[in-house]
């Protein structure tokens, strides 16, 4: 039976892990290829490397820094930010990235999703999808900057059908509470598409990630502050999802 | 020993290379016939579109070449699809060393088949990534169960390929990778 993913994030500023609570007030939680070794060897099913300021200061993805990942950790992992063209996917893939996410680029232009699952097929192409919810659930850009008024289980849907292999939803209203993450709008989500949902923004016990593989129906869930900070051990936290009854790989 | 990993663009070239060297092996990457035919063992690596990929294996003359290898040879993920006589990928005709067809998942569940899983006849799991399977058949060295029972590794003569990336799947991945060297 195909496991249930836990994916530590690490968001990356001048080529150190950060981490913001709503985005904002970064903290520096170290190196991020021993991090990413540390994760790995705790179990980790997959990791995702994020340039959250990439977008914001034009800033090309780290293709030096894939490389020594990739040369590093013997596990899966997905490289985003900034990413907003074919060069920039190649550049990474070929420097040993599993997978790129997408994100504001590919809002602004939606053909971008379509000529990289081509290039490269699905399985490469994360998208991700930072969300706010007022009455309806809103699309933000620019790691929650700028809103806009496209819906989030409209755009999953269209990003679907362009050839995205996973969708990554990120609730804004979630992210940095640790109360738990989005899991109707999650569900929802797993209701319209049929391609994996990573669900993020909002882990703060084992439990919320228990809710997340069974109300949210997520097929994979996402962190980052709660495992830098060891807030949650990753090997602890699969334990207790097996022991729950949630397929992880142990 | 020689181990060549055979470039024809390959999504996960870099990744399979990297493998070998934590292993302590230096592969040579090479689309060349000579450097080819010269390997102890070569790697026939594979991500991307099937269609695509025969077209380049075509274009540089590789077709001819792989089907006639006399070494041990591993396919990975596509390497494997492209091994077989036919993909539904492009709908295109590939290696022929496996007599079979590959086919689409029916979208009974969530397709891609992403992550990771566990196989009949091990108890390791390993990472899979994959819209596309090689069915069951006489060559299925050891299955795997998403939609349908489909083939996680086929073997036939000195051809060996796997569905799910031992590049990618941790400590057992590399045993897996370890144990096709020291074979």
């Amino acid at each position: 039976m195909l496991a249930k993913r836990i994916i530590p994030c690490l968001d990356i500023k001048d080529g150190r892990t950060v981490k913001g609570v709503n985005f904002e007030n970064l903290r520096d939680a170290g190196d991020p290829v021993e991090l990413a070794k540390i994760y790995t060897e705790e179990g980790a099913d997959e990791l995702v490397f994020l340039d959250i300021t990439a977008t914001h200061e034009k800033r090309k993805t780290l293709v030096a820094l894939v490389e020594r990942i990739a040369a590093t950790i013997n596990i899966p992992f997905t490289v985003g930010g900034g990413i907003s063209s074919v060069e920039d996917v190649y550049a990474l893939l070929q420097s040993g990235a599993d997978k790129i996410s997408l994100n504001s680029a590919a809002v602004r232009n939606p053909k971008l999703i379509s000529d990289i699952a081509e290039k490269f097929g699905s399985q490469c192409l994360v998208l991700a999808i930072d969300a706010k919810q007022t009455t309806n659930w809103k699309v933000y850009l620019n790691g929650g900057r700028v809103e806009t008024e496209i819906d989030l289980f409209a755009w999953a849907k269209e990003g679907e059908q362009r050839g995205a292999g996973e969708i990554l939803f990120t609730s804004m209203n979630h992210d940095g509470t640790k109360k738990g993450f989005a899991n109707e709008a999650l569900r929802q989500l797993s209701e319209i598409v049929n391609i994996p949902v990573i669900a993020s923004g909002g882990a703060g016990t084992m439990e919320h990630f228990y809710d997340t593989f069974t109300d949210g129906k997520a097929d994979a869930a996402l962190a980052a502050s709660i495992f830098h900070f060891k807030e949650i051990g990753i090997s602890d936290l699969k334990n207790y999802l097996g022991q729950k009854g949630i397929t992880v790989r142990l | 020993m020689k181990l060549v990993i055979i470039n024809y663009g390959a999504g996960n070239t870099q990744s399979v290379k990297f493998a070998f060297q934590r292993l302590g092996i230096t592969p040579v990457l090479s689309d060349n016939k000579e450097e080819i035919l010269s390997a102890d063992k070569i790697i026939f690596p594979g991500v991307g579109h099937a269609k695509a990929a025969m077209d380049v294996l075509k274009k540089k003359g590789l077709d001819v070449i792989i089907p006639q290898l006399k070494q041990p040879v591993l396919g990975i993920c596509l390497g494997m699809q492209l091994m077989c006589r036919f993909s539904e990928e492009g709908n295109t005709d590939c290696l022929g060393i496996f007599d079979e067809s590959v086919k689409l998942f029916e979208p009974k569940l969530k397709v891609p088949h992403i992550g990771w899983n566990k196989t009949d006849g091990s108890d390791e799991w390993y990472y899979f990534v994959h819209s596309y399977y090689v069915p069951q058949n006489e060559f299925t060295t050891f299955s795997c169960n998403y939609i349908t029972q489909f083939s996680a590794a086929i073997q036939k003569e000195n051809f060996s390929a796997v569905q799910f990336h031992p590049e990618k799947s941790g400590k057992a991945g590399e045993d897996f990778l370890k144990k096709f060297i020291e074979a």
